[in-house]
């Protein structure tokens, strides 16, 4: 039997980082945006999987890179909710909990695994007026090392991120309507689509948590709806 | 916590199951949120005295379906509620009316709630209304060893649906079996006295304005002649459930409109048609 050659633990950690942020850079991005009645999320998407996903009632799931690992990821969170709202109340179903529990799931395979996950994955609250302490929105971000941060206003994910976190840092403002975030969102996504000076809105997916829907309070919109929105 | 599971590779909080199913999911990995019926024969649970839940009732009109309940349980003789629930919202265009055992039938509904809102999660588009229509068969029949000590659970499940354009109805049996009836079904204690009401007074094409009238007449008939039916209780304000199941969605009757309609109803068999006796 042959000696396997020793590799340094760093050198281990950066191999897998750089294979890890090489497969998300391949997909698209997709932005976040709180809007004065909910949170917007946003992917540029032409295919009819989505990258998008409801939770529970004001939980929403976005994921990029490889489609088959962040859609598993989505369906085990939607697990962990469903068995959580059931066993106590719909109320205690949080996505900070849940952002939290990702953050380990990822981090773990990160360290264990030889080949780490290639996604990104956002997780967005919206608050409910009716609940006091719960009335304000979260987002939080999780990576493919398992480290997570918490975002307030915008959030963006995927290879183009820093690039359009520094866009939307001096666009987004507080309050804005939700016609207006929705454009802001689409030219931030534009900026990372090279070559393609406007995303159709038919390439764009776009779900809401609206803040005055009662029950789910997730809403996906329609081409139609998009257009609508985006005034064409 | 264990991410991975050995024989799939597949990523989980540290559960096995991987499917769409709520209730396969709780039976495989979460078999503590479930009832342990396997050790129901070593006392005997007829002699327990549980709330039950009494008449519901459902029929189909001109734009959809109607589901009603009285609000009365009882335990034996005695009340134990006047103002339960016993229709549910599943989703959007469905709802489940509950007749018998109160604990496990309200536990049922909440069930299939979740299981209808799990599916659509996580297939990404919903059951068609008789697929929910045969889950509930399923789960009725797993509650079988429980029907068999008393807790008998037969619920009406009714829904509009989007791809025939129509309301639909289903009956159950204690053994999960499933008939769609065409156009009324009435069940619990009071459910024959309801279903004799409905007959004499159903059409296919009533209005929505109709349909609420013989509804609350179904239901005040029910009452009337089975002591454990409750029907409107003016003194308390507690008025039946009754909602409607249309193309845009489920719509409840509000307490004011039905009271509108009771005493009309009232108002009408004073007037001397005979039913005051």
């Amino acid at each position: 039997m042959s000696m396997p050659f020793y590799v340094s633990p760093e050198q281990v950690m950066a191999d897998k980082a750089e294979y890890a942020r090489k497969g998300i850079a391949r997909g698209k991005s997709s932005v976040t945006l709180e809007y004065d009645a909910g949170v917007l999320l946003m992917a540029e998407n032409p295919s009819t999987l989505s990258k998008i996903g409801e939770i529970y009632d004001r939980v929403a799931f976005a994921g990029v890179g490889k489609f088959s690992e962040f859609d598993q990821l989505r369906k085990v969170g939607v697990r962990y909710a469903d068995v959580k709202g059931y066993g106590y109340s719909r109320e205690d179903v949080r996505a900070k909990a849940l952002a939290n529990a990702y953050s380990q799931a990822v981090g773990d395979i990160f360290t264990r695994e030889l080949k780490p996950l290639e996604v990104e994955m956002l997780v967005a609250e919206v608050g409910d007026d009716n609940l006091a302490g719960h009335e304000k929105n979260a987002i939080y971000r999780v990576q493919f090392d398992g480290s997570i941060s918490d975002h307030e206003g915008f959030c963006v994910i995927g290879g183009a991120a820093e690039e359009l976190n520094n866009f939307l840092t001096s666009a987004y403002q507080i309050g804005l309507p939700l016609g207006e975030a929705a454009r802001l969102g689409r030219s931030a996504l534009q900026r990372a689509a090279d070559g393609e000076p406007r995303v159709p809105p038919e390439n764009l997916e776009v779900c809401l948590l609206e803040r005055a829907r009662p029950g789910r309070k997730f809403n996906r919109l329609s081409t139609e709806q998009v257009r609508e929105l985006l005034g064409e | 916590m264990r991410v991975l599971d050995g024989e799939g590779g597949a990523l989980r909080f540290g559960g096995r199951y991987s499917g769409s199913s709520f209730s396969e999911l709780l039976d495989v990995d979460y078999a503590h949120l479930r009832p342990d019926v396997s050790r129901l024969s070593e006392r005997d649970w007829q002699t327990l005295s549980i709330p039950h839940g009494t008449t519901v009732l459902s029929f189909k009109y001109r734009d959809g379906v109607v589901m009603a309940g009285d609000r009365l349980a009882t335990e034996g003789h005695r009340v134990a509620s006047r103002d339960i629930q016993k229709v549910y919202a599943t989703d959007g265009h469905s709802f489940v009316a509950i007749a018998g055992a109160a604990g496990p039938a309200i536990e049922m509904a909440k069930l299939l709630r979740v299981e209808l809102e799990h599916y659509e999660k996580i297939e990404g588009e919903p059951l068609e209304l008789e697929g929910k229509a045969n889950k509930l068969s399923q789960m009725i029949r797993q509650n079988l060893p429980m029907a068999m000590q008393g807790m008998v659970v037969v619920p009406l499940f009714a829904g509009y649906d989007l791809r025939r354009h129509a309301g639909r109805l289903w009956k159950y049996d204690v053994t999960g079996g499933r008939y769609e009836e065409t156009d009324f079904e009435a069940t619990g204690s009071g459910g024959l006295y309801a279903s004799e009401s409905l007959k004499k007074a159903y059409e296919a094409s009533l209005s929505r304005a109709d349909s609420l009238r013989i509804a609350v007449q179904a239901i005040t008939d029910a009452a009337d002649e089975d002591r454990a039916t409750g029907g409107v209780d003016l003194g308390r304000g507690i008025y039946p459930n009754i909602s409607f199941a249309t193309k845009p969605g489920i719509e409840r009757a509000s307490d004011a409109e039905i009271d509108q309609v009771y005493r009309d109803v009232m108002a009408q068999r004073r007037n001397g048609n005979g039913a005051s006796r």
